[in-house]
């Protein structure tokens, strides 16, 4: 670098660097060696600064944060030499930004030199100002700048600054005229001009070509004279053709007029693109055959658009046939594209069909960017004629698809097989298929499903197919409006008078899943349908029969052990109670809370055994409560037991100390003056959203918060909608954030005042930076009339959220797990006091967080292995790995072995697991966000010193 | 606007120069070269075009040598007149340098910058003759 020895000297350090710490460490030094400088020598020659300016732009390409220095560089732009200014602008422009506010600084620098009289320095002021001017800018250049137009030189750059100027603030920037102009400027000769000029006039025209009618004979004008090469300098010929960039850009600028009026300028642009088309052969040299490429695939562009005459158009439809079956992979690429496009025009659509097989090959191409193009194809071409071919090759593809397409596939073939079914069982085998293969499909296929239950008659096949699905995923429409699931079980029920017996026993089955499912448990529901299976279970077909008997017992037994579930929450709230009224006296309340919380299982398998009355069938079937354990877990979580309510009024009305100890128990709410009690468990809603996507987060008399969530890889979008339910508005609503440090969220405005009986939906985007279980915190308060209302509420933007759950063969299991070998990537821990599940129970419980157990992969029949993905803005999409090795003799105790590529993510995921296998309501970690471990007293077994039935004795032990 | 970013990244997935036309924290930058460069490092070029979708961008890439240059532009532009647009730089430079190489760009980051900031405006090719692109870096080499 000219002179600049310092720099040169850095530069080549960095290339040295034999990794990216001792880059790093470089980097740091040289930046402390900048600041330095910055600091000590105001009296900076600009030729040193010019130097270190250099090195700050050299740093930020490498990607590390320079976040000093702007003044420096700002102020070479005032520098009196050519050099030393011209880097000014350049740094500039590439470390500011327009909302910089350093960038302020140069505007009355470079307001001097675009009136100074030098041309040079004039060009690389627009040029700034072209590329990151802002609002200021455009207040105090916009006359100057306009000014530019008219004079000999830099015309097109003021053009193109002053662009720029008026998108950002059209109302500060006066675009009276400009049409004028704009011509005059097409009428320039040389060709520099013109490239620019056309770039203004294809912004221009993109937004409204009204008014700029004048420029569209120019343009055919400019395009007849290169492409017929007159008057073109060797300057602007690129391997022989006349600039294809401003062909290019000429071209484009026509396709924004929606037609050509003039006959004659029509006939002169038909002539020339016809010339195109014609003229345009294979050659050998590649540089040659891709310009002159670009320029015919924009012709073809623009004859599309014009869409007139209809021999050139199937001269382009031949053209594109041709192009989608050559060896040239590029060409190959635009030519599917172009087709895609050319499907827009009514009759192009049954030549297009003709090359349906070369399409499909190309579906198999080894570059997926070509595939991508072959499926866009093929799904816009897909009618009735040829959807059954096209929706079976894309089930095909499927199965061998890479990852990042299926979803876009399965999605347009199972929209292509309903848009062109010609036969329902034809329908259904594709939505088997596609139900098979792809996970993310269910909800739609159940949706679906449950449209066609709707109709009149369906075939006996639709109805065994309906019930089969609706009782597997029935459930993922709970809350849409008629698929509850008493609404599921009466419409499949309307059908069971008409089909065939062999369909009867499918329909029980059904209704038992239904009645499994339902979330809350339906009182109702389950009358309903054990009088179904009561009717049946004297069926002479023994098939039914049995089915009817075994369903009948086996809801029945659920119904007992969620009684002694019932009863085991309630006793846990009363043993809560007297331990919190012990930590509210400890001088550290909010550290005193967690440890009754976190005997969940324990106290649920204590009050089991309470002497109360009909418990004692389930206490005797304790290792059967096993068996539907699973389900009882997911009432505790998901949401209070039907009962409950009333018991919970009772102790409120006891013992005077009101509901809100739960919210304490979470968060402290901070006041005793918040007289507003909160309805329902706000630690159980917390704990059913972790695991689900919309829901109650929080509720009392006045407001209502609900939550629904979409994710996506490492983002989220959760959006609060609050309701007022009352009739005068509650105003002073505030609505903070306090973010763990490992997540990026961004609250959208929350209104002030919302209105009676309105809801106000505030969507919040929620971006996931690294592994980490801390949680997020909603500070949320309003006014009713004079009383203040708050509430912490902990938001369900959890660690699984960020997980996508995979199945692994074993192929693909075995030799990542063999390569993450041992701490810190691997971890193992022996997991004590978990609570006793069996192995299908686990399963289900890993899949319900995202953790997919990928079943018969571990020879040894009672361990499970298991995969998932996990997405953040730091590890990037992160295969994770999971063993679980148990323990038949004991069910408490396991081994654990997590692996992935990251340490962080390693360590977290493995607690995450412990929490979940140790404790219902999981979320209660989070007591203590800032404790790391705060389940270590649980990973040792209950002392047996402790007398597993005596409540008392425990909580003693607890306290 | 065409033009979203050009970058020139070596086969280590180094970056030699970046130039964006439109704002990007150094996160939102780091993320999106890393995935890039990932992308399109792992294609084939023989068999495989030059485009990759990617996000909304498409990105348009050349390989010259050890030194890649990867374009990324809107959804509606010419792509192919994109790829000549590399190859155009790609002459400039070699008429500036004389057979360019990375080692090239390295050291001159500067002088990459002046090409292109007079060959593209805000995202548009603004400019395609060799000499009225190199006018400014002998204006600049006189000075010395």
């Amino acid at each position: 670098m000219s002179g600049m020895r310092g720099l040169s000297v850095f530069i080549s350090d960095i290339r040295n660097c034999q990794n990216k710490e001792a880059e790093r460490l470089r980097v740091d030094k040289e930046l402390g060696n900048i600041r330095t400088c910055f600091k000590n020598d105001k009296g900076l020659t600009p030729y040193k600064k010019k130097k270190y300016v250099w090195k700050m732009l050299y740093i930020h390409m490498l990607g590390y944060d320079v976040d000093f220095g702007h003044m420096e560089a700002v102020s070479l732009i005032s520098a009196p030499k050519y050099p030393e200014k011209q880097v000014g602008y350049i740094v500039t422009s590439c470390l500011l930004n327009e909302n910089h506010d350093f960038l302020r600084l140069a505007i009355n620098a470079v307001r001097n030199d675009i009136i100074g009289r030098n041309e040079t320095y004039q060009c690389l002021a627009l040029t700034l100002v072209g590329n990151i001017g802002g609002r200021e800018f455009a207040e105090s250049l916009a006359p100057d700048v306009q000014k530019l137009l008219l004079q000999a030189s830099c015309k097109e750059k003021a053009a193109l600054c002053l662009l720029r100027l008026f998108r950002k603030n059209p109302d500060v920037v006066n675009a009276d005229g400009w049409a004028d102009r704009m011509a005059q400027l097409l009428d320039e000769r040389d060709l520099g001009v013109l490239t620019s000029s056309m770039s203004l006039l294809v912004s221009l025209v993109s937004n409204d070509y009204e008014g700029y009618s004048s420029c569209l004979p120019k343009c055919v004008k400019i395009l007849e004279r290169l492409a017929r090469n007159q008057d073109v300098p060797q300057e602007y010929t690129y391997y022989g053709i006349p600039s294809p960039w401003l062909q290019v850009k000429t071209m484009r600028a026509l396709q924004y007029f929606p037609t050509i009026e003039d006959p004659s300028t029509r006939r002169s642009l038909f002539e020339v693109l016809q010339r195109i088309l014609m003229g345009t052969d294979v050659v050998k040299n590649v540089n040659k055959n891709n310009a002159s490429h670009a320029v015919l695939f924009e012709a073809l562009s623009l004859v599309m658009h014009l869409n007139a005459e209809k021999e050139m158009m199937s001269q382009c439809v031949a053209l594109l046939g041709k192009f989608i079956s050559v060896r040239e992979p590029n060409i190959r690429y635009l030519g599917l594209e172009n087709m895609t496009r050319m499907l827009m025009i009514t009759d192009a659509q049954d030549i297009i069909k003709k090359h349906q097989p070369q399409i499909i090959t190309s579906l198999k191409d080894p570059d997926i960017s070509i595939r991508r193009r072959a499926l866009d194809l093929l799904y816009g071409m897909c009618d009735v004629s040829n959807a059954k071919g096209i929706v079976e090759e894309l089930l095909q593809y499927l199965s061998t698809a890479e990852f990042s397409m299926r979803e876009e596939l399965s999605l347009k073939a199972a929209i292509l097989a309903e848009k062109f079914a010609p036969d329902l069982s034809w329908y259904v085998d594709v939505i088997l298929q596609l139900i098979d293969n792809a996970e993310i499909l269910l909800p739609y296929a159940a949706s679906k499903v449950r449209e066609y239950m709707d109709k009149i008659a369906i075939h006996e096949t639709m109805v065994k197919v309906s019930a089969y699905i609706l009782g597997e995923y029935g459930h993922l429409l709970a809350r849409r409006p008629g698929c509850s699931a008493r609404e599921l079980f009466g419409i499949l029920h309307e059908k069971l008078p008409t089909v065939s017996s062999p369909t009867i026993p499918l329909l029980l089955s059904t209704y038992a899943k239904l009645l499994m499912h339902a979330q809350p448990p339906d009182i109702e529901l389950q009358k309903q349908i054990w009088n179904v299976f009561k009717k049946y279970e004297s069926s002479i077909d023994v098939e039914i029969q049995q089915r009817a008997v075994e369903y009948f017992e086996l809801t029945y037994l659920v119904e007992d052990v969620e009684d002694t579930a019932d009863q085991s929450a309630i006793k846990l709230r009363a043993q809560q109670l007297p331990s919190n009224a012990l930590v509210l006296a400890d001088p550290q309340p909010v550290n005193g809370t967690p440890p009754p919380l976190k005997l969940d299982h324990e106290s649920a398998s204590q009050t089991q055994s309470q002497p109360n009355g009909d418990l004692s069938k389930a206490q005797s079937q304790i290792p059967s409560a096993d068996l539907v354990g699973e389900m009882v877990d997911s009432l505790a979580i998901e949401a209070p037991p039907v009962d409950m309510g009333s018991h919970q009024r009772v102790y409120r009305e006891e013992d005077g100390i009101p509901d809100e100890v739960d919210g304490t128990a979470i968060v402290p709410i901070g006041d005793q003056a918040n007289k507003v009690e909160p309805i329902g468990n706000i630690t159980e809603r917390f704990n059913a959203l972790c695991l689900k996507d919309s829901g109650v987060l929080y509720e009392d008399p006045y407001i209502q918060i609900g939550v629904k969530a979409e994710w996506r890889g490492h983002h989220g979008r959760l959006v609060l909608f609050l309701g007022n339910k009352v009739t005068s508005p509650l105003t002073s609503v505030q609505a903070l954030i306090q973010p763990p440090a490992h997540l990026k969220l961004e609250l959208s405005l929350v209104p002030d005042t919302i209105p009676p009986r309105a809801q106000v939906q505030c969507p919040l985007e929620v971006m996931n930076i690294r592994p980490s279980r801390d949680v997020a915190v909603l500070d949320f308060s309003y006014k009713f009339g004079t009383s203040m209302v708050s509430a912490k509420l902990r938001l369900p933007a959890v660690l699984n959220k960020f997980l996508q759950p995979l199945q692994l063969t074993s192929e693909e299991f075995f030799p990542q797990w063999r390569s993450l070998s041992g701490p810190p990537l691997k971890l193992q821990e022996v997991v004590r006091g978990v609570r006793p599940l069996s192995l299908p129970e686990m399963e289900n419980l890993f899949n319900s967080f995202r953790v997919t157990i990928c079943p018969g992969l571990d020879p040894n029949p009672n361990n499970l292995v298991a995969s998932t993905t996990f997405y953040s803005e730091n590890t990037r999409p992160m295969l994770c790995l999971a063993r679980i090795e148990t323990d038949p003799a004991d069910r408490t105790q396991l081994r654990l072995t997590v692996a992935s590529g990251d340490s962080t993510l390693t360590f977290e995921l493995k607690e995450f697991i412990k929490e979940q296998l140790i404790a219902i309501p999981m979320g209660s970690r989070a007591l203590v966000p800032a404790v790391p471990v705060p389940a270590a007293p649980l990973a040792q077994p209950p002392s047996p010193a402790v007398d597993a039935n005596d409540p008392g004795a425990m909580l003693a032990g607890l306290l | 606007m065409g033009i979203r970013f050009i970058l020139m990244v070596n086969k280590q997935g180094q970056t030699r120069l970046a130039q964006y036309y439109e704002w990007l924290t150094l996160e939102e930058r780091r993320a999106l070269e890393g995935e890039i460069v990932r992308k399109c490092l792992a294609r084939n070029d023989q068999q495989q075009c030059s485009f990759v979708e990617h996000r909304n961008y498409k990105i348009v890439y050349r390989r010259y040598a050890s030194l890649f240059f990867m374009v990324g532009v809107d959804d509606d532009e010419n792509e192919l007149a994109i790829l000549e647009f590399i190859h155009l730089l790609v002459e400039t430079m070699d008429k500036h340098f004389g057979n360019v190489c990375e080692l090239d760009i390295m050291f001159h980051l500067e002088k990459a910058h002046f090409m292109l900031e007079e060959m593209v405006m805000n995202g548009c090719i603004v400019e395609t003759s060799k000499a009225n692109i190199l006018s400014p870096i002998q204006l600049m080499d006189k000075a010395h």
